[in-house]
């Protein structure tokens, strides 16, 4: 049995790992072995510490000290002066960027943990599966004080206190709304939990719902208890089948202990909760159309006014809040208000999680306070662009959001500074874009994405739409000409003023910011007829290079239009009137000969 | 079946679940007690975080060794499915990423038997409710 005393952390995180990580961990175990310690000093390497813009980090353990921008050099003094002589090699602790003063104490070496755990607090800690341990970790004990210790009107009072905003995207104040709907007289109310996540690649509702589903059900019970309902409607789409499964078991065991049902904790207060299953159509995430939906009826939208708060299910007041709203309800409750107003902007409060996806390394879940910029995002937690290429991009918002370019990297990310850039905080999935990505396209791909999605009630949204999609497919063709621009300009901002619903109004989001950010790729594609980012097929031109080609024959055999002609050791040609761009010479050529132009 | 009747209840019961938790871990046999927690949720399970349970489980009894293998939800670390988290009596919390079978059958041989720590552990990043 290996009886180590001390372990060096060395992050073999892609970040890290292109700044020799791995010569660094080699070093250490030299110097160790030189001066026979290796017996009890282990070096590891480890998954990503977060905080890659000072990378290479090394960690001492068990003193916790974090050496920052360590190179391999300086294993040596490590080695003689922190582990043999305990002095910490102070010229590579990390500099506080507001007080220049260097991090030595190791209970504040926690400051590059930039994310902060609120709503995904039990996810990855609990068993979703057993009550108990979401009872141990303080769970329903917010339900236990709003029926011991508050009334309805102080709980509400907390948390609009607290700042708290809707997290599905649109931002209104969640305290606020509870209290309209307590105003509104009615002996039957609803509490309506929307899981209806439809963005693609958003996964945050989800993974709460399967890693913490108690949490879901203790808010919406201290919903029920605020505004004065008895029943609750999980929305939740059944393409979720092992969410739906653990909230099912969920609700069981919430039921068995008592916790939901009549008389909850002995009191008078009545609660329960139905699932309702939706189908998985997006605009059924917008509440009218949601609302609808749950009656049996068509997912669609209604104008607003009336508010679900005044007629919502069944023509009752509800109250409707997104999964990840909930779970921010129980720590407001039992941490109180401050807590969570300490956290976060001054407008936007507390934590947002955010689905990582695209072209990143450390593709995950992620929960930051508000105000933390979208460099950190990407560089610290996020690890940086894939395979070390140019970052272009980030798509935030889903197919009503925009893309945002490098100039917003250091932009706080809240409710307001995402609005003011042309695009949205949206329910959280964040799509990463690097250098290869043709920002045509990706209009492009939202605008399939919402004609597919569009419920075709009203014109501006079920025609518009397709003839904006007609227009970029034009453009990805090669064929736009220079007025195409204007008129996607002026179309999209008919279909956004005057659409009946959330989804229409915000469709022509992807196409407005990549017209604002990245005009130059559209004028590429009309006045050059180049794709710069090498997407777009109908503007490739595969050409064989004369002087590499050995005339082996085998792009001619692969081609299937036979649009590839030549004598046996000569060099070939492609006849470009008969190439479909599939791309098969190109990945057989063994010469490396053919190129795409 | 505990049900719930009064907050009383419920405060008794959280402290009751608590010391069962702290009993388990600082129970009569300290060294004999491991825990592993693996994450299931979709994007865990896609990745064959079921099949590394099954063999987590299978390959700790095979060697007799007394563990607590339980799931739990997404921990956010989805470039690194499937991701355990082990508890050594006495230690803190480690999380592994990429761990197939052949990582498992690593850990238990290196971390678990000879209490070494293994290449790709990964730091935990955040801070939680009660920093």
């Amino acid at each position: 049995m290996a009886d180590y005393k001390m372990h060096v952390l060395v992050c073999g995180g892609t970040g890290c790992k292109a700044s020799q990580s791995e010569l660094i961990k080699k070093n250490f175990q030299n110097q160790l072995e030189e001066r026979g310690l290796d017996q009890d000093v282990q070096v590891i390497h480890t998954g990503c510490f977060g905080f890659c813009e000072q990378g290479p980090i090394v960690k001492i353990q068990p003193d916790n000290t974090f050496y920052v921008g360590v190179t391999p050099e300086d294993s040596r003094e490590i080695v003689e002066e922190h582990l043999i002589k305990g002095r910490k090699v102070e010229r590579l602790l990390y500099t506080d960027p507001t007080t220049l003063g260097q991090i030595t104490e190791s209970k504040n070496m926690d400051f590059y943990k930039k994310q902060v755990r609120v709503a995904l607090r039990n996810c990855g800690f609990i068993n979703p599966e057993n009550i108990e341990e979401y009872i141990g970790n303080n769970g329903y004990a917010a339900l236990g004080k709003c029926l011991e210790e508050l009334s309805p009107e102080q709980a509400i009072q907390t948390i609009i206190d607290s700042g708290l905003r809707g997290r599905g995207g649109g931002g209104f104040p969640t305290g606020l709304k509870w209290d309209i709907t307590r105003k509104v007289e009615h002996e039957q109310k609803y509490v309506v939990c929307n899981a209806d996540e439809g963005d693609p690649g958003a996964f945050m509702d989800r993974s709460i719902l399967e890693g913490d589903p108690h949490t879901v059900i203790e808010a919406m019970a201290i919903c029920g208890y605020c505004i004065g309902a008895n029943k609750g409607l999980v929305y939740i789409r059944a393409e979720y089948p092992l969410a739906i499964q653990r909230l099912k078991t969920a609700l069981r065991q919430a039921r068995q202990y008592g916790l939901l049902g009549q008389n909850i904790l002995g009191t008078d207060f009545d609660f329960d909760i139905e699932i309702r299953y939706g189908a998985g159509a997006f605009v059924c995430g917008e509440e009218t159309a949601l609302i609808h939906s749950m009656e049996g009826k068509r997912g669609e939208p209604t104008f607003k006014p009336p508010f679900p708060s005044q007629e919502g299910y069944l023509g009752k007041p509800t109250n409707v809040n997104n999964v990840e709203t909930f779970a921010n309800v129980p720590p407001i409750i039992t941490k109180g208000a401050e807590w969570f107003s300490s956290i976060g902007t001054e407008k936007s409060k507390g934590t947002k999680v955010f689905a990582l996806a695209g072209k990143i390394n450390n593709v995950g879940l992620i929960e930051v306070p508000m105000g933390t910029t979208l460099r950190e995002v990407i560089y610290d937690i996020g690890g940086g662009i894939k395979n070390g290429k140019e970052f272009k991009s980030v798509q935030t918002g889903g197919p009503s959001g925009g893309c945002l370019t490098k100039a917003f990297l250091d932009t706080p990310i809240d409710y307001d500074n995402l609005l003011a850039a042309g695009s949205m905080m949206g329910s959280g999935g964040m799509i990463v874009m690097d250098e290869d990505d043709c920002m045509v396209s990706i209009a492009k791909f939202y605008l399939e994405f919402t004609l597919d999605e569009s419920c075709g009630k009203c014109t501006p949204c079920r025609i518009g739409n397709k003839r904006l999609h007609e227009i970029l497919e034009k453009i990805t063709e090669g064929k736009g000409t220079p007025e195409d621009l204007t008129k996607l300009r002026m179309l999209s901002h008919v279909i956004k003023d005057s659409s009946l619903c959330g989804l229409g109004q915000t469709s022509p989001n992807p196409v407005l910011s990549t017209l604002d950010n990245f005009m130059h790729e559209y004028e590429a594609h009309i006045n050059d007829s180049t794709c710069p980012a090498g997407q777009c097929k109908a503007l490739l031109q595969y050409i064989i290079d004369d002087e590499k080609c050995t005339g082996c024959t085998l792009c001619f055999r692969n081609c299937p239009v036979g649009a590839i002609s030549g004598e046996k050791r000569s060099p070939h040609y492609i006849d470009q009137t008969l190439c479909i761009k599939c791309g098969a010479c190109y990945e057989k050529c063994k010469f490396d000969a053919i190129k795409i132009a | 079946m505990t049900k719930v009747r009064s907050l009383a209840d419920l405060k008794k019961l959280k402290e009751e679940v608590q010391s069962k938790i702290k009993l388990r871990e600082k129970g009569d046999h300290p060294e004999n007690l491991i825990q592993i927690k693996v994450s299931m949720a979709t994007c865990g399970i896609a990745s064959g975080a079921k099949e590394t349970m099954n063999f987590m489980i299978e390959e700790l009894d095979h060697q007799g060794i007394d563990a607590l293998v339980t799931q739990t939800g997404c921990m956010g670390f989805c470039y690194a499915e499937p991701t355990i988290e082990l508890t050594m009596p006495g230690k803190q919390p480690v999380i592994y990423g990429y761990v197939d079978k052949q990582k498992a059958q690593e850990i238990i041989d290196r971390h678990i038997k000879m209490n070494e720590l293994v290449d790709g552990i990964i730091p935990v990043n955040y801070k939680t409710i009660d920093d």
